[in-house]
């Protein structure tokens, strides 16, 4: 790492030496290069960002109608039992999925660089769910796990475990494949000498495994968890299609309806669209909550993994 | 001592070959599995309605078969044509990924050649943006794009190019550090200007990372559906995952073989897409992650 930031200062200064060269140049083309995109990023990203992070401390219908409350959107927001119930299941739903598609994709991934036959094959058809939408995945679980429990005269929208289980099951039928791509690459970059070096030293396959691959392919570790962890959290798509929320039971606390598989994405959507004086303020406060943690959860992970890479 | 070594060794190798073998027969029946969820999106979509939920998993039989009927009552069903989606679910992803590549790439020369504070927080932004959660900025991001009138096919690539900046940036800007400054520097003293330096120069160097940048784009916009949902004046404009959503979500009673037949007419040109570029495809999948 040392010696990488070095060389970069290095290639810096003599991009400054040859300034009058390339930099002053391009500069005068600042309005084809570089002004397009950042007026599309502040309209399409740092504008709406800044007006979310205002407007969850008003109380507003419209964007032009709003009132400063202060801190009342959260306090709103986190005494939503429903939004405290569909962060908790978010929570449990992506550990459970996380280990899940980190552990199986790993697994095929370690398979598939073993020189087996029809490998490409295998890597094909398991990539192959990634390029269908979260909607039409969605749909497509649906009538699969309806057509079996409807068997048994149930249905996936009558169970909490189903929708639970069930959504594990499609996010691992389209996730494993992709975390194995990045997996494989990972797995290819591992040192052959050193593998031969340590069978030479006489380490079992399983030792060779857990002292000389996985710490070698901890940057993709660190890629694939983080990735699996924000996906997890961000789930909005599959988990509207394949339950919607469903079941429905009645919160014996407040009287209202409870929403048993809805998780924290969808939470944040329906309450935009309840009707109430205060919901798109708490809803855009819940936004805000839920930010903070997907920042704080990508960060504290990559600066967790990181430190357990093994440095080239 | 030596004999046993050597004995070991003979008997090793084939038992390392039946293990192989195994993993190949384990992988082919997975693999079987994995593709039996698209196999009865197509069986299903040729049966009638009411067999769907019942006989999800059997052929249709002459009693379930309902021929191309759900195709064509899928062609106009819920209202809308599908060809239309179809159409502007195309026109959508091809702008906003030929947008995103050309800008940001030129961005990217832009932030790592010239390297001032404006470069440094524009970058920055950029990164950030891509932890930011799509619900942070759905409302009001659904307002200022319906102010600035981006809410038609044509126009939201914008949007697109706004929102999915932060990616496309962080990957380019990688690769562009990589290439050597003694190029342009070359093509500079040979007269070339910015632009052409860039042009005829850079940018073909880039291709690699282009190729990676855009099956990324291709496969979120293609495949999005929130923030068209939000943006678009659904009236008039649905892309494909905005009709089959409205299929199933909003009527009370729902044409499931109908539905199928419209999920499968959707999945098939993904699908060949992916057979006939999956080599690229899972290159730049690779390529993606590692940088990210």
């Amino acid at each position: 790492m040392e010696k990488t930031k070095k060389k970069k200062k290095k290639s810096h200064s003599s991009a400054a030496v040859n300034s009058k060269l390339l930099r002053r140049p391009i500069k005068r083309f600042c309005w084809i290069f570089i002004l397009p995109m950042v007026a599309a990023f502040c309209v399409g990203f740092v504008w709406p960002f800044c007006h979310g992070m205002f407007l969850s401390f008003c109380k507003f219908t419209t964007t032009s109608k709003w009132e400063w409350i202060g801190f009342k959107n959260f306090e709103r927001a986190f005494n939503d039992s429903q939004f405290m119930y569909s962060f908790g299941y978010t929570a449990i739903w992506t550990i459970v999925s996380v280990i899940l598609i980190n552990v199986i994709a790993f697994a095929v991934a370690y398979a598939l660089t073993q020189n087996i036959k029809g490998t490409n094959i295998f890597r094909t058809v398991f990539f192959m769910p990634n390029l269908i939408g979260g909607i039409v995945l969605g749909y497509i679980w649906s009538m699969i796990f309806d057509g079996i429990l409807g068997a048994y005269g149930t249905s996936i929208l009558m169970d909490t475990k189903f929708g639970f289980w069930g959504l594990i099951i499609l996010m691992l039928w389209q996730q494993v494949g992709y975390m194995m791509i990045i997996y494989v690459a990972g797995l290819q970059a591992v040192p052959e000498d050193m593998i031969e070096a340590a069978k030479i030293d006489g380490a079992s396959s399983w030792q060779t495994l857990t002292r000389i691959t996985i710490p070698n392919v901890m940057p993709s570790i660190t890629i694939c968890t983080f990735l699996s962890l924000t996906n997890g959290f961000k789930l909005f798509d599959q988990n509207l299609a394949l339950t919607g929320g469903q079941p429905f039971t009645i919160d014996k606390a407040t009287g209202g309806s409870m929403h048993t598989t809805e998780m924290i994405a969808l939470n944040i959507y329906n309450t935009f669209t309840e009707s109430g004086k205060y919901a798109k303020g708490t809803a855009q406060a819940k936004a805000v909550l839920f930010f903070i943690l997907v920042a704080a959860i990508g960060l504290i992970q990559l600066r967790a993994t990181r430190k357990k890479e093994v440095q080239q | 001592m030596a004999t046993k070594a050597l004995a070991d060794r003979k008997v090793k190798p084939p038992k390392k070959k039946s293990k192989k073998i195994g993993l190949t027969i384990f992988f082919s029946v997975i693999s079987v599995i994995y593709v039996l969820p698209v196999f009865f999106v197509a069986l299903n979509s040729f049966k009638k309605n009411t067999f769907v939920k019942t006989d999800t998993f059997s052929f249709p039989t002459e009693e379930s078969y309902a021929g191309l009927d759900n195709f064509t009552t899928g062609m106009t069903f819920g209202g809308y044509p599908f060809w239309q989606s179809v159409v502007y679910s195309l026109v959508i992803t091809l702008l906003s990924t030929f947008l995103i590549i050309f800008f940001t790439s030129m961005a990217a020369w832009y932030i790592s050649r010239v390297n001032s504070v404006f470069c440094k927080v524009v970058y920055f932004a950029c990164v950030f943006s891509m932890v930011i959660p799509f619900q942070m900025v759905q409302f009001t991001l659904s307002r200022t794009a319906d102010t600035l009138k981006l809410n038609t096919p044509w126009t939201i690539p914008v949007i697109y190019l706004g929102f999915g900046a932060g990616l496309a940036v962080f990957m380019f800007t990688g690769f562009v550090k990589s290439i050597p400054l003694e190029i342009e520097e070359a093509a500079a003293i040979d007269g070339c200007g910015p632009l052409r330096t860039y042009f005829k120069v850079v940018l073909p160097m880039l291709k690699p990372t282009i190729v990676s940048v855009a099956i990324l784009e291709i496969m979120w916009v293609w495949n999005d559906y929130l923030l068209p949902y939000l943006v678009l004046d659904k009236t008039k404009y649905r892309t494909i995952p905005i009709h089959i959503q409205y299929l199933k979500g909003s009527y009370g009673t729902v044409d499931l073989g109908a539905t199928m037949a419209l999920i499968f007419l959707s999945i098939v040109p993904v699908i060949v897409f992916y057979l006939t570029c999956q080599k690229h495809i899972i290159k730049g999948v690779a390529a993606g992650a590692v940088k990210g």
